[in-house]
């Protein structure tokens, strides 16, 4: 996986947003995500998330955001809901619906 | 195999898959609740006997995403299932637990944990639910994709795990485990696992569009910038309420049941040395830990049927970024809010906090909190030296006092986990990964077996501590007696009494006088103790309310100003209570962080007090 994705120029990634940047209400999929970039507590986030069920192809909503700063982030991902904070939602980089159908 | 061999099944499952209400119904009463060797995860284990007659030995494993452990309680549960746990036998079987409404999700862990090579049964828990949603699963299909017995269960009825009893009987047949070595998992590895889960789902499991509409409706309004935040103030104070009037007159009862006892005791026995161990030292001691259980089972009865129901996740999200500016995360907001009413409830809350680091951080600031034992020390002292004054026409004097008190505990508890939270490494990323559960009815038989435990626990565990602890300071108390030709209170002349006076020598700096450092000693039992020990120091003849009474001229003539306001700076910070000592050597189960807690609060106690007391000496000219 990409560690850095400003990097990387293909279209792909152009398209790609962080999930914290998605509004509510909001449905996206799941582009990528990056392990191997935190190791917090013991753990990489990235690799967390990716077992928790944030695989490529996969549909999110963004359900709610905390107060202030909109977090942390409530993301519905199958019958799941999972509070992300923003350093964990950047992780994962979605494409929106529109982005989504322009890849060919 | 023998009937009553020694056979061990472990529960493995994802956190809220209703795994423990699973094992509360296999094992019903039949439980022990104790800690793992040096963590503070608890180790549940319990028995049940199959038809056939065997009787089984099963542990309730704490829950974990995933083998590759991110968490104390993660860690403890892959070393049990590796059979790497010191003190831990590997089990014989292994049950996974998955909440048939999300198996999405919970077949991962499964499939990683079928590497492992030990026997495995399925449980597709709350497979009512499942099927009132119409979520259909093939259960055929799943054994054979997955190779192990699948069966239904339904944790919240009765006989809802007869077929996983049977299951287990038929697969408890002790064959050799295969071979197996596990390492942790890289992306390439997740990565398949996870598309061997979905190659699963799709050929074993049909699930509607959206099954989750009423949590959608539930959700807009119970995370909602505005209504959110006003149902949780809503339910905070219906349970703070709860809290306080509920447990009046239940803790009343007990007062004078407690009183009554050590009355007839008076009388029964010739006052002397035994009937004051008694009355004084035992009955006294059992009332001081009985009086707190009604508070206990209380704040515990809404602590467990708010998680259970899936609220309480969604209140800590609501409070996370609040709470983060300290280094906190949202699940410390409702043990801390509980330490206004008692620390000891308040710390035993800190369970539902995941994190490690944030639940010790949560755990040591908790007795910063202004206690309900605080008030009638600062009643005291407030009603003696405060005047009765209006201040801009609204405002009452004494009040504004109390509320700085109030402010000064606050503040003070978030500065001191700010501090931890630099101390740690400002840099350190903290995760939250919470999962927001699906809202479910919370379940009368695991809220009684959950409020059961926390009884037990504290009675026994907590409740021998407290108790012996203060017997021993009515011996410090009332030995030596005092010589026939005494003049002065009986205490004077004990080892506590000799104890108050070099303690006068170290806090005189601060304008405690000997009479004020007599009392701190038996006050280390509880604060409010300080108050009745402090009649007796001045030779009270008066006993219960009226000693405060009866106190307040007396100090009001005798102690300075600046001395009011250090012992109320004092009692901002001290840890004069050994439940809470006691309680938090039970939580973290070690004496380091008990003492570590000591340490600190009586230093910033002393600090506060020096610096307010020279303020008030050089203000009022002394």
């Amino acid at each position: 996986m990409s560690l850095d994705s400003s990097a990387d120029s293909s279209a792909d990634a152009r398209l790609s947003v962080p999930l914290s940047s998605i509004g509510i209400g909001q449905t996206v999929t799941v582009r990528e995500v990056r392990t191997g970039v935190h190791e917090a507590e013991g753990g990489d986030i990235g690799l967390r998330l990716l077992e928790l069920g944030f695989v490529e192809g996969e549909s999110l909503r963004v359900i709610a955001h905390g107060n202030p700063g909109n977090e942390p982030i409530a993301v519905r991902i199958g019958n799941t809901t999972f509070a992300l904070r923003r350093f964990e939602a950047d992780h994962v980089l979605v494409a929106t619906a529109a982005n989504a159908a322009m890849k060919p | 195999m023998n009937a009553v061999s020694g056979l061990r099944v472990a529960l493995l499952g994802n956190p809220n898959c209703g795994k423990t209400a699973l094992f509360n119904l296999l094992t019903g009463s039949r439980q022990k609740v104790a800690n793992y060797a040096g963590v503070t995860v608890e180790r549940k284990e319990g028995l049940f006997d199959t038809p056939n007659g065997k009787r089984i030995r099963i542990l309730d494993l704490p829950g974990a995403y995933s083998l590759n452990a991110i968490s104390q309680d993660e860690t403890i549960t892959r070393d049990v299932v590796l059979g790497t746990k010191e003190g831990e036998e590997r089990p014989d079987l292994l049950i996974c637990v998955t909440d048939a409404t999300n198996l999405r999700l919970n077949l991962r862990l499964v499939v990683e944990a079928k590497r492992l090579g030990l026997p495995m049964v399925l449980a597709l828990n709350m497979a009512d639910v499942a099927q009132h949603r119409g979520v259909h699963i093939d259960v055929d299909l799943l054994e054979r994709e997955l190779g192990m017995p699948v069966v239904r269960t339904v944790a919240v009825r009765r006989g809802g795990a007869d077929d996983l009893i049977g299951a287990i009987e038929r697969h408890l047949s002790g064959r050799p485990l295969a071979d197996f070595k596990w390492t942790a998992p890289d992306t390439a590895d997740v990565t398949t696992t996870q598309r061997e889960v979905r190659r699963i789902m799709t050929v074993a499991v049909r699930e509607p569009a959206n099954e989750l509409r009423i949590d959608d409706a539930l959700d807009r309004v119970v995370l909602h910038p505005l209504w959110g935040y006003v149902i949780l103030a809503l339910t905070l104070f219906m349970m703070f309420q709860a809290v306080f009037s509920w447990a009046q007159w239940p803790m009343d009862a007990i007062n004078a049941l407690v009183d009554a006892a050590g009355r007839l005791l008076s009388t029964w026995l010739p006052e002397g040395i035994l009937q004051s161990l008694l009355v004084d030292g035992i009955i006294a001691g059992a009332g001081s830990v009985l009086v707190f259980l009604p508070q206990i089972l209380i704040l515990f009865l809404f602590i467990l049927a708010l998680e259970d129901s899936g609220y309480l996740p969604r209140a800590a999200f609501m409070l996370d970024r609040m709470m983060g500016a300290v280094g906190l995360s949202g699940r410390s907001f409702i043990p801390l809010l509980s330490s206004f009413a008692c620390a000891v409830p308040g710390i035993m809350a800190t369970r539902n906090i995941g994190n490690w680091r944030d639940r010790l951080t949560t755990i040591m600031i908790a007795p910063l909190t202004t206690c309900s034992a605080r008030l009638p020390v600062y009643a005291l002292i407030i009603g003696a030296f405060i005047p009765q004054r209006t201040i801009l026409g609204v405002l009452n004097l004494q009040g504004i006092v109390l509320f700085a008190l109030y402010v000064a505990g606050i503040v003070s508890a978030m500065a001191v986990a700010w501090v931890l939270k630099v101390a740690a490494g400002r840099n350190i990323l903290h995760p939250l990964l919470m999962e927001l559960p699906s809202y479910r009815w919370p379940n009368p038989r695991n809220l009684f077996i959950g409020l059961i435990e926390r009884a037990k626990i504290f009675l026994t565990r907590v409740g021998t501590i407290i108790l012996s602890l203060t017997i021993l300071l009515w011996f410090l108390s009332s030995f030596p007696a005092p010589p026939p030709d005494a003049t002065g209170p009986a205490i004077q002349y004990s080892v506590a009494g000799i104890i108050g006076r070099a303690l006068e020598t170290v806090l005189s700096p601060i304008g405690f006088n000997w009479q004020i450092s007599i009392a701190l000693v038996p006050g280390l039992a509880a604060r409010e103790v300080a108050v009745g020990a402090l009649g007796t120091v001045y030779a009270l003849s008066a006993a219960g309310d009226d000693v405060a009474a009866q106190l307040k001229p007396m100090i009001a003539q005798t102690w300075s100003l600046a001395t009011a306001y250090s012992l109320l700076a004092w009692f901002v910070f001290a840890p004069q209570c050994l439940s809470t000592l006691a309680i938090v050597r039970r939580e973290t189960n070690s004496m380091r962080y008990p003492l570590i807690m000591a340490g600190y609060l009586f230093a910033l106690a002393y600090l506060a007090s020096f610096i307010t007391y020279r303020i008030a000496l050089a203000l009022t000219g002394g």
